[in-house]
C-alpha cells in the first residue's frame, strides 16, 4: 500500500482486496462485548473537515476509537482565515502536534493531494472525500458490500459483475472513485445519467455510457443511485425534479425489472422522491444501512494498514532486530 | 552616455557581425570594425535581435506591490531582453482614467530598465458596463494605445462594438481577454478528459472562440481593430485565420506557456500550473505553434502574471490564476518553435519585436537592427542550457510553472536606446543606467 | 548445544521432533488435557495463526476420540494486539473464530507451536479478555524452546527444547509445510542461505 490514500487508483487489486479482507475480519468486531482493539494506542489521527459530513465523519471517528487512536476533531469549516493559507498552515499545525495520519474532507478537488504532495505534514492522508473529485473510502465499502451480496469469500474480487451507476456523475467524487476502484476489481460499469450530468471526456472513462435507465437494469448486478441536488435544476442541467425522477429515479416498477439477485445502493443521504423512492429506499433489496455499517469496517482497515505498521515517523526505530523464534 | 562595441553578433541569426552602438543609436555595422569604444563586448555565439516588446504584462503596481512593482517587473522584462511593455490596466485602482495611466508610465519612465506603456481599462472599474474615458487616456502622457479590460471579456456586444468604433478616431486597438463569462462559471481548468477526472469545473475551448467569432464580425463590421489577448485553443486559430483570409483587421497573441505546456500537468493539482485561459490540450499546442509559425498569430506575448507564495501554496479552487513569464519568454520560444524548425531567429524577431510593436503602434520599438535605428538590442546565447531556478528571478514572484525545468538560451545583454539594462546575464545596477 | 556455540559456521538445521513424535506428543497432551481438565466438559481449544491453529485442529481431533463428544474449536489472529506491530508494515489479519458457545466461563486452552518469549501468549491473553471471561486460560505447545521475557508458561509442553538465542526453531507441518518435523538451526544459517530462506519463509516465535 502507498502511504496515502487520497485516490481509488492508489489502489493495486491486492491493495484493494486486503483492504476488503481487512475489513471483513474487523467486522466481527461490531459483534463483540468489547468493540476496541489496542492497535494503534499512541497514535493521533486528525480528522480535518472543511465541509459539513456528519455521516463520513462520524464513521471514521468510531474507525479510528475502535482502533484506539487518539483522535482530534479539526473543523476547519467557517474559519476566516483565508482559504490558500487556512490549509497550508493547519497542516504545519497538525504536523507539530504530531499528527500520525489526517483525515480531510474538502470543498475543493485535489486538497488532499496538494497535502499528500506536501513536506508541510509527514503523516499519512486519507481523503475523506475532496470537491468533486474522489471519495476512495467510499468505495471501498461499496465495493465491500457488493462483494458480500454478489460474490462473497476473502480473496474475491468483482470480476465480471455489472455495476450500474445512476445520476449526477459530473459532480460526484463516489462515481469518480467507484469507477476506478471497480475497474481494479474486474467489474464493468455503467453510467446512466442525463448527457448533461456527464464529465466531458466520459467516453474514454473504464465504463459504458447510457442515457436510458430502463434498458440497463436487466443487466445490472448493483445499481447505485447518486444524489441528485435540488440546486442543479437552477442551473438547467435538467429541467424539473419531477421529469428528473420520472427518466432517472428508482421507483418500485423499475426495481422489479432488475435481476433477482440484484441490489440497491446508495452512498447517502437519500433524497428521497427524487433519485429513489422511499418504496425502494425502504426495500430489503436496498443496502444503504448495511453500507453504512461497512463503512466502519473499511475505515478500521484503511486505518490499520496505513498506520498500524512501522511509519514513515517510526523511521529511525525500523533498525531494531524483530524479536522472532 | 558610454559607446559600445559588440563583436561578432549574429544579427537575426545571420552571419557574424560587429555593431557599434553610440549616443543611443546604432551608428555602425560591419565585419572587424575599427572604431574606439568604451566597452567591448564578445558577442561571439550570440545572436543579436532587436529589443523585445510584450503587449501583454501584469506590473500589478499600483494595488499589488506584493506581488510586483513597475520596478522589479521591469526588471525581470530586461532581464528576458525586453525594451518595452505593455502594462495591463486590472490594477488597484484600475488603470481606467489618465491620472492612472500617466502614474504607472512615470514609474516606468523612473525605474529606466525597459520602456512601460501603459494600456487603459475599456470600461469602468473593468466592469463591462461603462466606457472608459479613453479619449483622455490617449491623449495623457501616457499616450495610450492599447485598451483591454484583461482578466474579464467585454462580454456584451454593445459595449464591445462601442469600444471598437470609438478607439478609431486615434488608431486605437481593444485587446480582448475572451471568455464567455456564463459558460465558465467556476471553471478551473480546460474542459476535456483531464478536468472531467479531476473534478474541476471545465473552462471549454468554445468560451474563448464564440467570444472570438464575435468580435471578429464586430471588428470586420464597424471597421475598427481588434487584437486577441492570449489564444489558447485550435479552434480559435481557425477563427483568427478565418478572418485574416477575410482581409478583417484583426491580430493575436499566444503566450509562451500556451506554446509548451498541456493540460497534463493539472493533475498534480500544483496550482502553479492554474492560469486564465487555462492550459489546454497537446493539439491546442500544436495548433498554436503552426498558426505563430505561419503568421496567423502575430506575436508572442508573456501574460505575465505574478502571484505571492500564499496565493498558489494552496489548493487548487483556491489559488490564484497566472504565470511568471518575462524572464524565461525567450527560452520557452527557442524551445518550442526554433529548436522544432518552426521559426528561425528572423522569426523570433518578427512575432516578439516587430508586430508586436507594430500593433502597440510603438514607434521607438520593433525596428529593424540597422544603421540610423534606435539601440534597442537583446544579444541571446542560445546555446546555453540551464535550469529554472525561480530565486534567481528579477521579478518579485515566484509563480513559474518551469522551475526545476531544462531551458535553452538565456539573455546576456539588453540594451534600451543604447544603454544597457543587462550585461552578462546581471541586471545593470539601478545607479548605473546611462 | 555447545557445539553450536562453539561453531564458527552456521550449522544447518537439524531434526529433533519427526511426524510420528508429534503425532504422539499430541496424544499425550490430549490425555493430559482430559486428566487435568475433569473431562475436558467445560474445555475450548483455540488454536493461533498460524500453526497453532493446525495443531488445534489435530489436538481437537485426538480430543473427539478420547472423550467422544464434539469440544468447541476456535481460532485466534493476535496481531491486532502485537507489542511488536510498529516495527514492520502492517500484516494482512488472520481468521479469528470463536466458537458459537463463547468462552465466557470455559475453560480456554490457547494452542501454539512454540513458547519462546511469551510476546505472543501475552497478546493472546490481551485478546482473550476483549472477547469475553473465561473461566481460566491455559496453554499448550509444541514446543517450548525456552527465554521467556515475560511471566508465562506452559500448562501442556509437547518437547522441552533448550535452545540458545543464536539458534531458530523450525515447526513444520504438512497442513502448510508438506510435512511434519521440528527442526533447529542456527539463525545465521537461515539469514545467511537464501534456499533455507525461500524453504522455511516463516520462522516461527
Amino acid at each position: 500500500m502507498k502511504r496515502h490514500l487520497v485516490s481509488a487508483a492508489d489502489l493495486s487489486r491486492d491493495d484493494a482486496l486486503l483492504v476488503l479482507d481487512t475489513a471483513e475480519e474487523l467486522a466481527q468486531l461490531s459483534g463483540r462485548a468489547v468493540k476496541k482493539l489496542p492497535t494503534l494506542r499512541g497514535r493521533t489521527v486528525v480528522n480535518l473537515f472543511f465541509e459539513d459530513s456528519t455521516r463520513t465523519k462520524t464513521s471514521f471517528e468510531v474507525a479510528e476509537k475502535r482502533l484506539s487512536a487518539d483522535v482530534i476533531n479539526f473543523a476547519a469549516k467557517g474559519s476566516s482565515v483565508s482559504k490558500g493559507e487556512s490549509l497550508k498552515d493547519t497542516a504545519l499545525t497538525l504536523q507539530a502536534m504530531g499528527a500520525d495520519a489526517v483525515v480531510i474532507r474538502h470543498h475543493a478537488s485535489g486538497a488532499p493531494a496538494r497535502l499528500a504532495q506536501s513536506d508541510w505534514l509527514h503523516g499519512s492522508v486519507i481523503n475523506a472525500g475532496d470537491g468533486t473529485h474522489e471519495h476512495p473510502t467510499q468505495a471501498l465499502l461499496d465495493a465491500f458490500t457488493m462483494r458480500r451480496h454478489l460474490n462473497p469469500g476473502l480473496g474475491h474480487d468483482l470480476a465480471g459483475r455489472r455495476v450500474t451507476i445512476v445520476g449526477d456523475v459530473l459532480h460526484s467524487r463516489v462515481a469518480r472513485s467507484n469507477v476506478l476502484l471497480l475497474n481494479t476489481l474486474g467489474a464493468e460499469v455503467t453510467f446512466v445519467a442525463p448527457p448533461t450530468l456527464l464529465p466531458i471526456g466520459i467516453e474514454n472513462w473504464p465504463c459504458e455510457v447510457s442515457y436510458d435507465l430502463d434498458s440497463t437494469l436487466a443487466k445490472t448486478d448493483a445499481v447505485m443511485m447518486l444524489r441528485v441536488q435540488r440546486e442543479r435544476m437552477n442551473a438547467a442541467f435538467f429541467p424539473t425534479e419531477r421529469e428528473y425522477s420520472r427518466r432517472y429515479g428508482l421507483n418500485g416498477t423499475r426495481m422489479a425489472r432488475l435481476p433477482e439477485h440484484a441490489i440497491v445502493m446508495h452512498p447517502g443521504p437519500m433524497v428521497r422522491g427524487m433519485e429513489i423512492t422511499a418504496e425502494v429506499a425502504d426495500s430489503p433489496r436496498c443496502t444503504v444501512v448495511e453500507q453504512v455499517a461497512n463503512g466502519v469496517s473499511i475505515r478500521m482497515a484503511v486505518l490499520y494498514l496505513l498506520l498500524g505498521g512501522a511509519t514513515l515517523a517510526d523511521a529511525p526505530r525500523t533498525e531494531a532486530p524483530e524479536n522472532a523464534a | 552616455m558610454s559607446s559600445y562595441l559588440i563583436r561578432n553578433a549574429q544579427i537575426l541569426g545571420g552571419a557574424a557581425q560587429d555593431i557599434f552602438i553610440s549616443e543611443g543609436v546604432i551608428q555602425e555595422i560591419g565585419t572587424d570594425l575599427t572604431v574606439e569604444a568604451d566597452v567591448d563586448i564578445d558577442a561571439h555565439g550570440l545572436i543579436a535581435l532587436p529589443g523585445l516588446v510584450d503587449l501583454h504584462t501584469h506590473l500589478r503596481e499600483p494595488g499589488r506591490e506584493d506581488a510586483e512593482t513597475v520596478l522589479t517587473g521591469t526588471q525581470a522584462a530586461a532581464k528576458g531582453g525586453f525594451t518595452a511593455v505593455h502594462a495591463m490596466a486590472n490594477t488597484f485602482p484600475v488603470a481606467d482614467t489618465a491620472g492612472v495611466v500617466e502614474q504607472v508610465w512615470r514609474l516606468g519612465q523612473a525605474a529606466g530598465y525597459c520602456d512601460v506603456q501603459p494600456i487603459g481599462a475599456v470600461t469602468v472599474g473593468l466592469e463591462g458596463k461603462k466606457l472608459a474615458e479613453l479619449g483622455a487616456m490617449h491623449d495623457s502622457a501616457a499616450a495610450v494605445r492599447v485598451f483591454s479590460d484583461d482578466g474579464k471579456c467585454v462580454d456584451d456586444a454593445v459595449i464591445m462594438r462601442r469600444a471598437l468604433e470609438y478607439v478609431k478616431a486615434f488608431d486605437g486597438v481593444v485587446a480582448q481577454h475572451a471568455q464567455e463569462p456564463r459558460l465558465t462559471e467556476g471553471a478551473q481548468m480546460n474542459e476535456g478528459q483531464v478536468s472531467g477526472e479531476l473534478g474541476l469545473g471545465g473552462w471549454p475551448a468554445v468560451a474563448e472562440e464564440a467570444i472570438i467569432a464575435r468580435d471578429v464580425l464586430l471588428a470586420a463590421h464597424v471597421g475598427s481593430r481588434l487584437h486577441v489577448c492570449h489564444v489558447s485553443t485550435a479552434g480559435s486559430v481557425e477563427i483568427i485565420r478565418w478572418a485574416k483570409a477575410k482581409g478583417w483587421p484583426v491580430t493575436a497573441e499566444v503566450t509562451p506557456h500556451h506554446l509548451l505546456l498541456t493540460d497534463e500537468l493539472v493533475r498534480s493539482y500544483d496550482a502553479v500550473y492554474k492560469v486564465n485561459p487555462p492550459l489546454r490540450t497537446a493539439d491546442d499546442v500544436h495548433a498554436l505553434r503552426m498558426a505563430l509559425a505561419d503568421g496567423t498569430i502575430d506575436a508572442v506575448a508573456t501574460d505575465h502574471a505574478p502571484h505571492p507564495m500564499e496565493d498558489k501554496e494552496c489548493e487548487w479552487a483556491a489559488a490564484a490564476m497566472g504565470m511568471v513569464g518575462l524572464e524565461t519568454a525567450l527560452s520557452v520560444v527557442q524551445q518550442a518553435m526554433v529548436e522544432t524548425g518552426l521559426l528561425n531567429w528572423e522569426g523570433v524577431a518578427d512575432r516578439m519585436s516587430h508586430r508586436p510593436a507594430r500593433i502597440g503602434r510603438l514607434s521607438g520599438h520593433g525596428r529593424p537592427v540597422s544603421v540610423g535605428e534606435p539601440a534597442n538590442l537583446v544579444l541571446f546565447d542560445p546555446g546555453y542550457r540551464g535550469t529554472v531556478i525561480p530565486d534567481s528571478f528579477a521579478t518579485r514572484s515566484r509563480n513559474t510553472p518551469y522551475r526545476g525545468l531544462e531551458l535553452p538560451g538565456r539573455v546576456h545583454a539588453t540594451f534600451l536606446r543604447g544603454v544597457p539594462t543587462v550585461l552578462a546575464g546581471e541586471l545593470v545596477e539601478p545607479g548605473e543606467l546611462a | 548445544m555447545t557445539a553450536s556455540l562453539d561453531s564458527t559456521q552456521p550449522r544447518p538445521p537439524h531434526q529433533v521432533l519427526d511426524g510420528a513424535d508429534i503425532s504422539r506428543v499430541i496424544t499425550r497432551i490430549a490425555h493430559e488435557i482430559v486428566e487435568r481438565a475433569k473431562g475436558a466438559e467445560d474445555v475450548v481449544l483455540l488454536g493461533i495463526h498460524t500453526r497453532g491453529v493446525h495443531l488445534g485442529r489435530r489436538l481437537h481431533a485426538r480430543l473427539t476420540q478420547i472423550t467422544g463428544r464434539e469440544i468447541p474449536l476456535g481460532t485466534l489472529d493476535i496481531t491486532m494486539y502485537r507489542d511488536d506491530l510498529r516495527l514492520k508494515p502492517a500484516r494482512a489479519l488472520e481468521h479469528t473464530e470463536i466458537p458459537s458457545g463463547g468462552i465466557d466461563g470455559k475453560l480456554v486452552i490457547l494452542v501454539d507451536d512454540v513458547l519462546f518469549s511469551g510476546r505472543t501468549i501475552r497478546a493472546a491473553l490481551d485478546a482473550l479478555g476483549d472477547i469475553g471471561r473465561p473461566r481460566a486460560v491455559q496453554l499448550a505447545v509444541l514446543v517450548d524452546r525456552g527465554h521467556r521475557e515475560l511471566p508465562i508458561r506452559a500448562d501442556y509442553v509437547g518437547k522441552n527444547l533448550p535452545t540458545s538465542l543464536r539458534e531458530a526453531v523450525q515447526v513444520r507441518l504438512s497442513d502448510s509445510d508438506g510435512h511434519d518435523a521440528v527442526l533447529v538451526g542456527d539463525r545465521d544459517y537461515a539469514a545467511r542461505s537464501s534456499q533455507a530462506l525461500a524453504a522455511d519463509p516463516i520462522l516461527p516465535e
